[in-house]
């Protein structure tokens, strides 16, 4: 099991109803912690439209998660 | 130097334009994108901007140093805010100059439609209705 810190943003903040937590979980990948969390929170966007940063930068989904990883699910940016 | 500048309250754009005023530039071109009072049909009271501020300094100036290989600019600056802002409060302001026109046109619509990309920013629009609503994304 990884602790690993969250940080949710945008309609992921409103669904998990947290802006932050630090989560232990058997997955070995941003993609399986994602599914993880759907199915916790319900989120309904699909990764597809999504990307993941890791320690704040861009990372693959299939990127191996590590110890004390910060991970955040990027919904569909609207800047501008 | 970070050219790229998230900002939490408004900003002297007239201090940002004075860096682009450089003797080797003919052209100087720049992009405000404000709160507008309409959006697909509704209202709108204003916008409640929030980013992921790490990753959107990183991203930003990502595409401000693109901007300045792909185009022969001189230099570039970008401010995108974060915060509340109410119709006709400016969200987003960029800048660029270039020894001719071309280039500081082109860069600045380069960098103006990455920011709306790439940049972890996200709209939740207020309505006059009282009601709140993400933007589900850009439509280009």
């Amino acid at each position: 099991m990884l602790n690993i810190e969250l940080q949710y943003f945008a309609q992921l903040q409103d669904e998990a109803g947290k802006i932050h937590e630090i989560r232990k979980t058997p997955a070995p990948t941003a993609a399986a912690l994602y599914d993880e969390l759907r199915n916790a929170y319900d989120f309904a966007l699909e990764p597809a439209c999504m990307r993941v940063a890791i320690n704040s930068a861009f990372a693959p989904w299939d990127q191996p998660l590590c110890e004390g990883d910060h991970v955040a699910f990027i919904p569909p940016v609207t800047g501008g | 130097m970070n050219d790229f500048i998230m900002a939490e309250t408004p900003v002297d754009i007239s201090a940002l334009r004075r860096v682009l005023l450089v003797p080797e530039a003919g052209g100087f071109c720049s992009f405000e994108g404000r709160v507008r009072q309409t959006n697909e049909g509704r209202a709108v009271s204003g916008i409640d901007y929030s980013a992921f501020g790490p990753l959107a300094l990183t991203e930003g100036q990502a595409i401000l140093t693109e901007a300045k290989q792909r185009f022969a600019l001189c230099r570039a600056t970008a401010m995108h805010r974060t915060g509340y802002l109410s119709i006709g409060e400016m969200a987003v302001w960029i800048g660029v100059c270039a020894a001719h026109r071309d280039a500081a046109f082109s860069a600045c619509r380069y960098i103006i439609d990455e920011i709306k990309q790439r940049v972890p920013i996200w709209k939740n629009e207020h309505y006059t209705s009282g009601e709140t609503g993400w933007v589900p994304c850009h439509t280009f």
